[in-house]
């Protein structure tokens, strides 16, 4: 008898953003400098607001933020440093934003040099199933193309620079 | 192509590009809460909370539920929906801020980089 085989299309997140930046700069934003784009006000899991994100520069670094009261609650790990092309992130925080170390899932960022100036973000969030059997069920609107590429038009227009990547478009 | 599906998620979506009402959204999908509990935990007014409460319902984000004699906003959909949603709308509102300010470094950078070059 063989093991039950892997979901054929485990539930994934993915989305790619073309950025006016030198590959460099986009990484060392995306990176280095998170806590200067990541939604900190509403996304954060301390009791105290957030204060900083901390992505540590290597494969086993930490992924945490600090509360302005000083605690730090972890979000994850690095577990793929290649600077500049590409980090990936366990993210081990649940659908309530808690820190959940049973959880693992995946973000993986890879950037690549559309030219000089211009940089191409892939992102995939990834292990989605982990975050329990609903997941599954999620499965028919992730396979949505057309569902998530009306949205990411969409979101080009209400954020009013129109880069955002549309295939073929 | 399901274009009524595309069309509700794209309003979801619209709703949601707010940064308060994502804010005002991640708190109810935590837990259903009134208007007050919503207002007390923001720096924003009641009547602000209303109409942001509004724009999310509209969306068929959020919906109004009555317990007793206390009127409590939640997730409109299923959990599935709102876990989907909110993973999704996420990483949309972040990358949208990462490349925002990925672009003004860049900027400050070129300028900093003609700045030395002219002064030499």
């Amino acid at each position: 008898m063989s093991p039950s085989p892997q979901p054929a299309a485990a539930p994934v997140v993915r989305k790619t953003v073309i950025v006016a930046a030198p590959l460099a700069v986009a990484f060392e934003v995306f990176t280095a400098q998170i806590e200067s784009w990541w939604p900190m006000a509403s996304h954060h899991i301390g009791e105290a607001a957030c204060a900083a994100v901390v992505i540590e520069p290597r494969a086993g670094g930490r992924w945490y933020e600090r509360g302005v009261d000083g605690v730090e609650c972890v979000w994850g790990r690095v577990l793929v440093w290649e600077a500049p092309r590409r980090v990936v992130l366990v993210w081990q925080l649940s659908a309530q934003f808690r820190f959940d170390p049973a959880l693992h899932t995946e973000v993986d960022v890879r950037f690549s040099a559309v030219d000089a100036r211009t940089t191409r973000v892939e992102l995939e969030h990834r292990g989605l199933e982990a975050f329990g059997a609903d997941a599954m069920a999620m499965r028919d609107t992730f396979d949505s193309p057309n569902g998530w590429n009306g949205m990411l038009e969409h979101f080009a227009q209400v954020a009013g620079r129109p880069r955002a990547h549309a295939p073929g478009g | 192509m399901n274009l009524r599906l595309v069309e509700a998620n794209a309003r979801r979506f619209a709703a949601l590009g707010d940064p308060t009402r994502l804010q005002v959204f991640a708190l109810i999908a935590r837990s259903p809460l009134s208007v007050a509990e919503v207002a007390a935990q923001l720096p924003v007014s009641r009547p602000a909370v209303s109409q942001h409460l509004r724009v999310l319902a509209d969306a068929g984000l959020v919906q109004l539920e009555s317990v007793g004699t206390r009127n409590l906003y939640r997730p409109d959909s299923d959990g599935v929906a709102t876990l989907r949603d909110f993973i999704d709308s996420l990483w949309d509102v972040a990358l949208a801020r990462f490349r925002l300010q990925a672009e003004r470094v860049a900027r400050q950078r070129a300028a900093a980089a003609r700045k030395t070059r002219e002064t030499r």
